[in-house]
């Protein structure tokens, strides 16, 4: 059976990075994998969302509703954005951190209260996680998408392939250790 | 060897294996990678053109120079081609000609959602279509053999799903086309109306021979399964297709999709009982398949509009209900895509908010943005150029009704040189006494910062000559008193500039000049530039939070700026009037 992960955020978040080192750990294992990417015009703060599916062999590269195994969220309005895309038993990801729109910044909208306590009731499977503060903790607020990546790599059950190579050849030499230290707490988590 | 590559990558790819020398495009969303990437190969010759019809004829002189050659652009880009494709239909090619087209179901990021599917029978050239990556790389080599072979340009259409998603592909070697030897051929290359008469059979006849090699290349295929259900297919709907049914229905998966094999399609639907076409947006495989008498399913269960996918096709012909999913009762906030902070357009159009009695018509861009509240600033986005040209038009009705608005027409730079020059001469030729304002970032910054004749860079990395754009706003003939260059950043300076305008009773061109804020030299310089708010003295008056800048936020009552975001380009400090916020940094 083929799986979906699709992974929702703000851009500017990292959450492309975050998707090919995934894919790429994918494509190591021998797995056939397709990903497809949306995200808005060159302004940052648009919403980008990838979709990645992997398997024996996959056709269309389109996760649709009620079909991701895995909804990452590295921002809680995006995690209700895209809550529908998550399949029945799934798993949610998501990151207890507020980016504000512009509606939100204006005052026109409010940005909604406890989207966590709302998440967590329906969805029998949540994961929440203070990946931003984990992040500044370990001394680079900027890992924090690879703290999730940790986290997303346990509960696909993949820990076994080998992501720090995968790391090494994605990230800048000079910020790899911080980056494989996050990792490591997201899959200590 | 196996890579993991996008669409446009593969494409790029198949055109260097295919020993392509030429290579020329304007950037436009799904399509720009491909340029982008081909680029990258120091044997090809690659160019951003001013626009896509140039971009295409440069294209068009290389095949008929003898080379491979290669246009890319996305699907409204082809409307702006549309007049060397026709016709080149007719000179055929010398090396061959692919022209790269991009569609965009679900308008992801265009101003419409045209199938460009069908220019392929109405401008008469072959068409191909790849369904992922292997095949875009693959079809991409095929399509210059093709065009040499049959003497025709290729359409290559590919949509945002094909472009953007990342599959695995089997790379090859680069095999070089070498350069033909270029014989003088007026017949052929020189479309006289006595000429082109003579060489319409030609094209007639060409279409024939392809409709045969049709309906047996390898392109269009069929994959046997139950044979209850046949689908007939192309593009990525095939995906969605084989992901809904599988193994349940058997298959006639079209790559070539002009001409089609219509023998082919008879034969497959004489053999299954009930038979479907899948195909995203226009009905372009069903009108075709209902003008050979079949009967079919299709776009009276499958949508017209919008993006398909494989649960849209369940729903549709599997009668399936929509999935049930979670639901929470909050609603996610609205998160529409705002210039960004510090962006060089922001001021001109805090200026222009002041202004009563106007009426803006803008084009496409970053500025484009300026549409969303709180600037709300357009009355109309149509197409490239049409900032200026319309704006000529609406003011001259505007004149007979005798309403008394002015008419701003907003451009940016790069759509300045696209199709704005021959806007802005007839402004000036129709005596216009609009106001045009080009909004001068120094890049193409919407489809992600290309270079363009502006920018004294050209798509190889080589320095190039600049054009400037107030020497060709001076020589095209508006007068030099009528002209304001000025720096955004300055507000009062813009607002002055703008007011003329407004005053003037002869056209009047504003030209903004600051390169934009996301340009990593530009965020270089600005680095620990930003501005902050001080508490004591804010009266909470909101007018720095009018300027639509996503930096600055009203967080339990008191203005706070986010200095991660914030490029100290100190709009909202000019707007307040209680000199409550201060800048840190030269
Ligand atoms: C015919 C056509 N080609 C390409 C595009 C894609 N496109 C839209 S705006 C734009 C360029 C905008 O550049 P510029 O006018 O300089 O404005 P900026 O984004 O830099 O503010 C492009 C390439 C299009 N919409 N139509
Ligand atoms: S990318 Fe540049 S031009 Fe576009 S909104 Fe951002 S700052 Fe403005
Ligand atoms: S413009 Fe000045 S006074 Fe008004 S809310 Fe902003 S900071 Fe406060
Ligand atoms: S100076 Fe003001 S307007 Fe400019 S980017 Fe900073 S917060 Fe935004």
């Amino acid at each position: 059976m083929n799986k979906s992960v699709m992974l929702v955020g703000v851009g500017g978040q990292g959450t492309i990075l975050t998707s090919k080192i995934l894919a790429e750990g994918l494509l190591g294992a021998g797995y056939d994998v397709k990903m497809s990417e949306i995200h808005g015009m060159a302004q940052r703060g648009g919403s980008v969302t990838t979709h990645i599916k992997y398997g024996e062999k996959v056709n269309s590269p389109i996760i649709n509703k009620g079909e991701a195994d895995v909804l990452i969220a590295f921002e809680k309005v995006e995690a209700l954005r895209y809550l529908c895309h998550l399949k029945a038993g799934g798993i949610l990801i998501v990151s207890d951190h507020e980016i504000y729109s512009q509606s939100v910044l204006s005052g026109t909208e409010d940005y909604p209260q406890e989207i966590i306590e709302s998440l967590t009731q329906a969805v029998e499977r949540t994961i929440v996680l203070q990946a931003v503060k984990l992040a500044e903790q370990l001394g680079n607020i900027r890992t924090h998408n690879i703290v999730l990546l940790g986290v997303l790599v346990k509960a696909l059950g993949l820990e076994q392939l080998d992501w720090v190579q995968v790391m090494k050849d994605l990230i800048p030499e000079k910020v790899l250790e911080a980056n494989v230290k996050a990792f490591k707490t997201g899959l200590a988590v | 060897m196996k890579k993991f590559l996008t669409g446009n990558e593969a494409i790029a790819r198949g055109a260097y294996e295919a020993g392509c020398l030429l290579a020329a495009a304007y950037p436009g969303t799904p399509s720009t990678e491909i340029l982008e990437n081909i680029s990258q190969y120091s044997e090809i010759y690659s160019e951003w053109s001013p626009n896509e019809k140039v971009a295409l004829e440069v294209a068009s002189g290389a095949s008929i120079a003898g080379s491979r050659a290669l246009a890319a652009m996305k699907h409204v880009g082809l409307n702006v081609a549309s007049d060397p494709m026709f016709t080149m239909a007719y000179t055929g090619v010398n090396g061959g000609l692919v022209v790269v087209n991009a569609d965009d179901p679900g308008l992801h990021s265009s101003q419409n959602e045209q199938d460009n599917r069908l220019v392929a029978p109405h401008a008469k050239v072959l068409m191909l279509e790849p369904s992922d990556g292997q095949e875009c790389l693959d079809f991409v080599k095929a399509a210059f053999a093709l065009s040499e072979e049959f003497d025709s340009p290729v359409l290559f259409r590919v949509t945002t799903r094909v472009c953007h998603s990342k599959s695995i592909v089997e790379i090859g070697e680069r095999v070089e086309a070498g350069i033909k030897p270029y014989v003088k051929d007026p017949a052929k290359y020189v479309m006289s109306p006595g000429n082109a008469l003579k060489r319409h059979p030609v094209v007639e006849e060409k279409l024939l021979r392809a409709k045969d090699y049709s309906e047996t290349c390898p392109f269009n295929r069929i994959e046997w399964g139950n044979r209850k259900i046949g689908i007939i297919t192309s593009g990525i709907s095939y995906q969605h297709a084989k992901e809904v049914f599988g193994e349940q229905a058997s298959y006639l998966k079209l790559g070539m999709t002009y001409p089609l094999p219509e023998q082919k399609i008879r034969d497959f639907a004489a053999q299954v009982d009930t038979l479907y076409i899948i195909e995203e947006n226009d009905p372009y495989l069903e009108q075709q398949v209902r003008s050979l008498g079949i009967s079919c399913i299709g776009k009276e269960r499958i949508p017209i509009c919008g993006e398909l996918n494989a649960e849209i096709v369940r729903r549709a012909l599997l009668g399936e209900t929509e999935p049930k999913t979670y639901q929470v009762s909050q609603k996610p906030t609205a998160r529409p895509p705002v210039l960004c902070a510090g962006c060089p357009h922001r001021p001109l159009y805090v200026a222009l908010k002041k202004l009563k009695d106007i009426v803006v018509t803008g084009d496409i861009g970053c500025y484009t943005l300026g549409m969303v509240p709180p600037l709300s600033m357009l009355d109309t986005v149509i197409c490239m150029g049409a900032g200026i040209s319309s704006g000529i038009g609406f003011e001259k009705v505007n004149r007979m009704a005798g309403r008394k608005e002015k008419i701003f027409g907003i451009m940016g730079d790069s759509t300045f040189f696209h199709s704005g020059i021959t806007s802005l001469i007839d402004a000036v030729y129709s005596n216009s006494n609009m106001a045009i304002i080009l909004l001068d970032n120094s890049t193409t910054a919407m489809t992600g910062h290309q270079e363009n004749p502006g920018t004294g860079v050209n798509l190889m990395g080589q320095p190039a000559p600049v054009i400037d754009l107030v020497n060709v706003v001076k020589a095209v003939g508006v007068k030099p008193e009528n002209i304001r260059i000025v720096d955004p950043y300055d507000l009062a300076e813009t607002e002055k500039a703008v007011q003329e305008a407004y005053a003037s009773q002869e056209l009047f061109v504003v030209v903004t000049k600051q390169p934009c804020a996301l340009m990593k030299d530009v965020q270089k310089k600005r680095e620990g530039l930003y501005c902050y708010s001080d508490a004591e003295k804010c009266k909470k008056c909101k007018a720095c939070l009018r300027t639509g800048c996503p930096a600055i936020a009203m967080k339990n009552g008191t203005i706070h700026i986010d200095k991660a975001q914030c490029n100290g380009c100190t709009l909202c400090q000019q707007v307040c009037k209680f000199d409550a916020i201060a800048k840190v940094g030269e």
